[in-house]
């Protein structure tokens, strides 16, 4: 699949909003991140800013954006329709949530029922972005168990090293949350690594003979329709070269995993401002290697139809 | 349509439309009814040469939409690929927009915009300035002109034997071969059976000539089960739905054939009946070496060919319907010997060199498996034999209470056209049909009237005698019947610049337009003064040896003046052959012009009748073009050519239209044959009617005539077609053809070669005509194998249009393009492997010509020694509309570059042209390549490549963006409440 | 709405002869034509002219060497939208521009509703939905919606310009949801077969496989030839036939 920068981008900045917003969410509003306006502006900005360039990218990647109201419309059979009523539905708790703990600065009664409302509807809209691209067929590296609990894990995983940083920023880190954001991120390392060795290993019924419904032997593509590129080999027909695959699974795993791992290592041991900004660090830097990550979800995934074009 | 035909070609039950077509009641706002047009022209296509009827959609005076004319005898409502994609020729920005005069050298493409008025003053003056002094110095060669009854007497009455049209790069072999053998062709002069045949053998690429009948006729063969064989090197195509592929070697169809001959020979798997009733097969040949008529026919004191009757032990004639003729012996006739045709056939067939074994390894076909196609053949042929309960009467008044067949059918075309050995590969094939008793019977291969006629038919070319002011005797294209007609000077030197009808060619039925500008050039036989070309891209993809023949065409001798003085050319489009001309005329699109199709050129019948079709102008030119034949009338009267002009000089012809309602080639016959005389009442013979060009338009654009059940099938012999063909005006008098297995015409050729007769070949040349002018059928290697060194170029190189280009201008038009606007060179997975190839590998291809660059795709369903590619992809940058980056000047290749015009050089250091010796057809599937990795930097693109083109003024840049329809739509949804 | 229909009174579609199919290109041009002013018009080509030519098109032939122990075969594979009977393609639309009529069963786009996100032609599995960079939204076959129900059309016009156009009669159209319908009748009869049955789309084209590969390839039952046996070999045979 060709992997658009617009899409890559949106699910990684929404995954990592959606993951600190709803630790946002569920931690400040049953108080365990104090109130305080600049940690809060700063914070839900940072969570509510993520989300919604992701979301506005998205747009972009439209070839209509202005009907892009229309997207709510079809929730009873669209996992992206479902997507964009949960991502906008999210923005009412996780706005009144914001005025209560940024603005009001309070955390409890329905501020806390606000955060928490905000923590299920940004699970939610992870949940429902990882399922449109769980449920499509086509893709069978897409369609498997590993693509949702990725995007849940990924969102958990970003946005909680987004916080570690924003806490430490404020001084005010915690062992318990870096414990828990080394532990995502080796979780998330090791979903990735199963994920990648079971679509190596992926074996599909579908085929070049069930494609064209041409049984037994080999069906070897002779001639395309077209002799240069299409809409849909330059949407669908994307192909990494197996070097550049191998190359970009690394960086992947230092940028994304290692790295961060090993900075949050050495902010357990190190006194503010140092933790604050290994951190920051650590947060960057792995935003980073989840572009890569998402651009190879995109670029390795192979849809049926290239199986008509012998790719 | 004729004889219980659905007027649609594919109307079966599944593809009628629904029982119930009222739109349902979903509630989601489609206009499931629009209104498509404001009125539908009916008219024929001119996207190739196949001529079908089309429907044309005009909305807002725009064409909206094509399709197949449902009630047309050629296509019955199907369209193919190219026609459905006409719109975008028709609004091509290639289209030449006014007459263009050069400016810069030749080449380049630097031209001004001209006035018609100083258009046509240029060309009188030069062209009556020839005809004044010597009309052959002009040269006026058109392509795939489908007007060439006009253009070619137009030539005649110029006076110049200077004519032809590109047959003689596509189609001679075949008409030769067929018209010399059956008097009827492959081509598009017969067509299988459909209705009726079982087993259908199709040799080499047929995608060209009939386009859309043969895929009507494939489809029919498929709904019923019948057994499709397809003798070709590439599995493409028709050859993909083959029941059976046979990969054979280019070039060895000839041989693959006689050792089916053979087989059936060695079984007695012969129709001897068919045989004595309808060929020459008993006709007695005089044997007698070093005689002046030696392999002649014994004739009678009235010149009738004589038979051996084996009851009576007298000779008879050969014509009488009572003798028991024998096929076999020998015979003494006047103290000389005799034997029938039959008896060379045998002793020739039979001879080892032609068994199944022998030619095996060499066609690259099994010997079980020529054994297994011989034994299918005969099977089907004499054990499914089918009978119509028609009766019928033949020529000589027996009456027949049934129509007998043998329901097997061939087709073959360029595959077989294409090589220096074609023309007796060709007659090989159709001495198969015949010994099968194949031809024009149920289920076999069937006559398309005109045609048969006799073999070969009558007239002879024209040109022995050309003067200034002087319209020839005839026509400059015809049929020879022995040297006498040749069109040679006292010492044998071609008459005709392209020596056609000289001894380098001397059947060239269809001229040798592939030799004009390298003769032209080199003053071979003599210099021309005016080279005028029509719709042929000679400087491109209708030419041989591409690199040289640009050069030719622009080089000047030491005094700077082009060794072609001038050129004229006429197209509708800006090819790579516009550049090349002095004086550029442009021609309108198909939708734009009046045409026709006519019974005196080559017509649109049908084996169930006689039919012919116009077109005329459905939408207004929005450019200075005119109708070339409309130019072409214009110039005649300008000129003053006898024919194109009354007593009183006044033009004789408004224009085309006018010409071919008016014109009278004899007596009531014209152009068209149907609605003559005055009412419109008569057909084929008739006065002019006014009204005639309507009643086409009223009755679809075309006319058809149906036979009646029992003037179907054995024309060549049937009484009622034969008075039919005779009232018509086809054939001179209604007497029964006789299929000439044995050909006589070639055997005079061979005896000139010995000394023999008033017209003898050259010294030089006799050992050439002797070997080839073999009046039975016979097998050489074709001359490029033969001539180099098999080690250095192991592989046999082939070049076909794909069905979706095939004889159009594909490659400018923005659909077609897009289907494929680069193409590869196809190689057989182990044949790359020995190479060291992979997919996608850049390679030159070399010949002893030159080398050209391509990429390669590998194949399982080609001959192994064979590689091939989509032929004329390859475009020269700044042509066609085409953009600099466009696939096809910078991957696409044209393997012309690399097939040379010549042959090698013989012992007496002469050079040929890289043709048939017999036809002058030329031989470009003849090409041996080798093939070699291009080095890494190499790979991307092709070579070689050529100076980008100026553009001509007023030449808009070609579109980003194509919305075609969008303007439909918009005014439908205005229209909308 | 993008819901699929839980019933359709007719399950129109068009089923391929890949045993008849010879490639010509004739139903990709005739779909071309008819569809750039048709219903979704225009079909728009980017590039016409130039090296990145790239138009809409929603009928494409490929063709294929198929090799088995049987031998090779080259097939040529016309490949259209298949209008599934639960075509993902619609129900992962989230405007509801995409929709499957309940009538016949036709799979179409409202343009009107299109945001272009491209998603259905993620979830098509066979390539039938093309996007037009141009007007921003995605086509494709309609099954000529507009040809087959249209009163300015004769009767006899009233099929899929591709059907209308196919020299070899490859194509065939028709309500496959009805057993009786000839259409059906071809399928059941010629062992008609859907594209990536393993995902469930529920085809309702259908492809008919060639006939090299099934009991129906055309044979002659042709004993070998046997040089016949009269004295004097060939001659002496054809002297024998003609006494008699």
């Amino acid at each position: 699949m060709h992997p658009a920068f617009s899409v890559v981008f949106f699910t990684t900045a929404t995954g990592a909003g959606y993951g600190l917003l709803a630790l946002l969410g569920v931690l400040a509003g049953l108080g365990f991140v104090p109130p305080d306006f600049w940690l809060g502006a700063i914070g839900m900005g940072l969570a509510l800013g993520l989300i919604s360039a992701g979301l506005l990218s998205s747009a972009g990647h439209l070839g209509r954006p202005e009907r892009a109201w229309r997207a709510f419309s079809q929730w009873r059979s669209s996992w992206l329709s479902r997507e964009g009523v949960a991502s906008v539905a999210t923005f009412v708790p996780a706005g009144l949530f914001a005025i209560g703990w940024v603005v009001l600065g309070r955390t409890e009664g329905w501020v806390a029922v606000a955060g928490v409302l905000a923590a299920v509807g940004a699970v939610a809209t992870v949940c429902t972005t990882g399922m449109i691209y769980a449920s499509l067929k086509p893709i069978a590296q897409w369609h498997s168990r590993f693509t949702l609990p990725g995007y849940l894990i990924f969102s958990a995983m970003s946005g909680s090293v987004l916080l570690n940083a924003l806490l430490h920023g404020f001084a005010i880190g915690s062992t318990v949350l870096l414990a828990g954001c080394m532990l995502l991120t080796l979780l998330g390392w090791g979903w990735k690594v199963a994920t990648w060795r079971y679509n190596d290993r992926l074996e599909i019924p579908t085929n070049a003979n069930t494609a064209t419904g041409l049984a037994g032997g080999t069906v070897r593509s002779l001639e395309w329709p077209h002799t240069e590129e299409n809409y849909l080999l330059k949407e669908m027909g994307f192909r990494v070269a197996r070097k550049h695959k191998a190359r970009l699974r690394q960086i992947t795993q230092v940028l994304a995993f290692a790295s961060p791992v090993l900075l949050l290592v050495a902010v357990l041991a190190l006194p503010w401002p140092y933790a604050a900004v290994l951190s920051t660090l650590a947060a960057t830097v792995q935003f980073a290697g989840m572009l890569v990550e998402r651009w190879l979800f995109f670029a390795e995934a192979k849809h049926t139809v290239t199986l008509y074009y012998g790719r | 349509m004729s004889h219980g035909q659905l007027r649609g070609a594919n109307s079966a039950p599944s593809q009628r439309s629904l029982a119930d077509t009222r739109a349902p009641d979903e509630g989601d706002g489609v206009d499931t009814s629009p209104d498509i047009s404001d009125s539908i022209a009916k008219t024929t296509c001119y996207m190739c040469a196949c001529r079908c009827g089309i429907d044309v959609h005009i909305k807002d005076g725009k064409v909206r939409y094509i399709n197949g004319n449902k009630d047309h005898p050629v296509n019955r409502g199907v369209l193919c690929g190219k026609g459905s994609a006409g719109i975008m020729q028709h609004y091509s920005p290639a289209r030449l927009k006014k007459p263009l005069l050069r400016t810069g050298p030749r080449g380049s493409g630097e031209f001004r915009e001209i006035e018609w008025e100083e258009a046509f003053s240029i060309a009188t003056e030069r062209l009556s300035k020839i005809r004044r002094t010597d009309p052959k110095k002009l040269a006026f060669f058109t392509g795939r002109d489908q007007s060439q009854s006009l253009t070619g007497w137009w030539a005649s009455q110029f006076g110049t034997p200077n004519f032809a049209a590109h047959g003689g790069f596509c189609s001679v072999n075949m008409a030769a071969g067929g018209l010399y053998t059956i008097g009827g062709s492959f081509w598009e002069f017969g067509e299988p059976d459909w209705d009726n045949t079982r087993y259908f053998m199709l040799f080499g690429v047929a995608e060209d000539h009939d386009s859309n009948p043969i895929k009507i006729g494939l489809g029919k063969l498929k709904a019923r089960g019948a057994k499709v064989v397809s003798i070709n090197p590439c599995r493409t195509g028709y050859n993909a739905i083959a029941d059976d592929w046979i990969g054979i070697r280019p070039g060895t169809d000839g041989l693959f054939v006689f050792a089916l001959i053979h087989e059936l020979l060695k079984a007695g798997r012969v129709d001897l009946d068919y045989l004595l009733r309808y060929t020459n097969a008993h006709v007695l040949v005089i044997q007698e070496p070093n005689a002046a008529d030696d392999g002649l026919f014994a004739r009678d004191s009235g010149g009738n060919p004589m038979a051996w009757d084996r009851v009576a032990k007298v000779p008879v004639s050969a014509t009488n319907s009572d003798a028991k003729p024998a096929l076999t012996g020998n015979f003494e006739l006047d103290g000389r010997r005799c034997v029938p045709v039959f008896q060379l056939i045998a002793d020739r067939y039979l001879q080892e060199s032609y068994s199944p074994d022998a030619v095996a390894e060499r066609c690259g076909v099994a010997a079980d498996t020529i054994r297994r196609i011989a034994a299918e053949l005969a099977h089907v042929a004499f054990e499914q034999a089918i009978e119509l309960p028609i009766a019928w009467t033949d020529w000589a008044g027996r009456r027949h209470e049934t129509i007998k067949g043998r329901p097997v059918s061939m087709h073959a075309m360029r595959g077989i056209s294409a090589h220096s050995n074609g023309f007796h590969s060709c007659r090989a094939i159709h001495l198969l049909q015949v010994l099968l008793g194949t031809v024009d019977v149920p289920g076999g291969f069937r006559f398309k009237p005109p045609y048969p006629r006799s073999a070969p038919p009558g007239p002879k070319p024209a040109g022995k005698d050309v003067r200034p002011m002087t319209p020839l005797e005839g026509m400059p294209l015809g049929f020879v019947c022995g040297p006498d007609d040749l069109l040679v000077d006292d010492v044998g030197t071609p008459i005709r610049i392209d020596k056609a009808y000289s001894w380098d060619a001397p059947l060239a039925a269809h001229g040798l337009m592939h030799t004009v500008i390298r003769n032209a050039w080199a003053g071979d036989p003599y210099r021309i003064d005016t080279l005028m070309m029509y719709m042929s891209n000679m400087a491109w993809n209708s030419s041989m040896n591409t690199v040289e023949t640009m050069a030719m065409l622009t080089d000047s001798d030491e005094a700077g003046n082009y060794k072609i003085p001038f050129i004229i050319y006429s197209d509708a489009y800006y090819s790579e052959t516009v550049p090349f001309a002095d004086l550029v005329l442009p021609d309108t699109t198909y939708l734009e012009r009046h045409d026709c199709i006519s019974l005196l050129d080559r017509p649109i019948s049908h084996a169930d009748g006689p039919g012919d079709a116009i077109r005329h102008p459905v939408v207004e030119p929005d450019r200075d073009v005119r109708p070339f034949q409309t130019v072409l009338i214009e110039l005649g009267a300008r000129l003053g050519l006898p024919g194109f002009v009354d007593d009183d000089g006044s033009a004789k012809y408004r224009d085309y239209a006018d010409y071919i309602v008016n014109h009278e080639r004899t007596p009531g016959v014209g152009p068209l044959a149907g609605w003559r005389g005055k009412d419109g009442t008569s057909t084929g013979k008739g006065e002019a009617n006014p009204d005639q060009l309507q009643r086409y338009i009223d009755n679809g654009g075309f006319w058809h005539h149906d036979f009646a059940d029992d003037q179907r099938y054995y024309k060549m012999a049937n009484r009622s077609y034969l008075d039919f063909a005779e009232n018509m005006g086809f054939i001179p008098k209604a007497e029964p053809i006789v299929f000439q297995l044995y050909s006589e015409p070639i055997q005079r050729f061979r005896l000139a070669a010995r000394g023999h007769g008033r017209v003898l070949p050259p010294e030089a040349e006799r050992s050439r005509i002797e070997t080839y002018m073999d009046p039975l059928p016979f097998w050489y290697t074709p001359f490029e194998e033969a001539a180099v060194d098999l080690e250095k170029y192991p592989l046999h190189a082939l070049t076909q249009r794909p069905m979706h280009m095939y004889h159009s201008w594909g490659s400018q038009n923005a659909w077609l393009r897009q289907i494929t606007s680069q193409n590869r060179l196809f190689v057989h997975n182990r044949t790359a492997a020995g190479l060291g190839l992979v997919d996608d590998d850049w390679v030159w291809i070399e010949s002893i010509n030159g080398k050209v660059k391509g990429q390669i795709k590998l194949v399982d369903g080609v001959n192994a020694d064979t590689v091939w590619t989509w032929n004329a992809i390859g475009k020269r940058r700044g042509s066609w509309g085409l953009k600099d980056d466009a696939a096809e000047s910078n991957r696409g290749f044209l393997l012309n570059h690399i097939i040379g015009d010549q042959t090698s050089a013989d012992a007496n250091g002469k050079r040929y042209s890289n043709s048939d010796p017999v036809t002058g057809q030329a031989a470009w599937f003849d090409l041996r390549v080798r093939i070699v990795k291009c080095a890494a930097e190499e790979a991307g693109f092709t070579e070689p490549q050529f100076e980008r083109f100026r553009q001509p003024p007023h030449f808009e840049p070609s579109p980003d963006k194509l919305s075609f329809g969008a303007e439909f739509r918009r005014e439908r949804e205005a229209a909308r409440p | 709405m993008t819901c699929l229909p839980a019933h359709t009174d007719k399950k129109l579609g068009l089923v391929i002869d890949l045993d008849t199919c010879v490639g010509c290109q004739a139903c990709v041009t005739a779909c071309k034509e008819w569809n750039t002013g048709g219903h979704m018009a225009p079909l728009t080509d980017i590039d016409p002219y130039g090296g990145d030519a790239d138009g809409v098109w929603f009928n494409r032939v490929h063709s294929y060497e198929h090799i088995t122990e049987m031998g090779g075969r080259t097939v040529n594979f016309p490949r259209s939208c298949l209008h599934c009977e639960t075509p993902a393609c619609v129900t992962v639309c989230p405007t509801g521009a995409s929709y499957k009529r309940a009538s016949d069963g036709i799979v179409l786009v409202d343009e009107d509703k299109c945001i272009g996100c491209k998603l259905c032609s993620w979830a098509c599995p066979y390539g039938a939905r093309e996007f037009d960079t141009d007007v921003g939204v995605m086509k494709k076959c309609t099954l000529c919606v507009d040809r087959i129900y249209n009163d300015n059309l004769a009767e006899e016009d009233r099929v899929p310009a591709c059907v209308a156009a196919c020299p070899t009669s490859a194509r065939h159209f028709g309500d496959l949801g009805d057993p009786a319908s000839a259409i059906s009748q071809l399928v059941a009869e010629r062992g008609g077969v859907d594209l990536m049955p393993e995902l469930g789309y529920h085809p309702t084209n259908k492809y008919l496989p060639p006939r090299a590969n099934t009991t129906r390839a055309a044979s002659v039952p042709a004993p070998a030839l046997e040089p016949v046996r009269a004295e004097g070999g060939f001659l002496g045979w054809v002297d024998r036939m003609l006494s008699n």
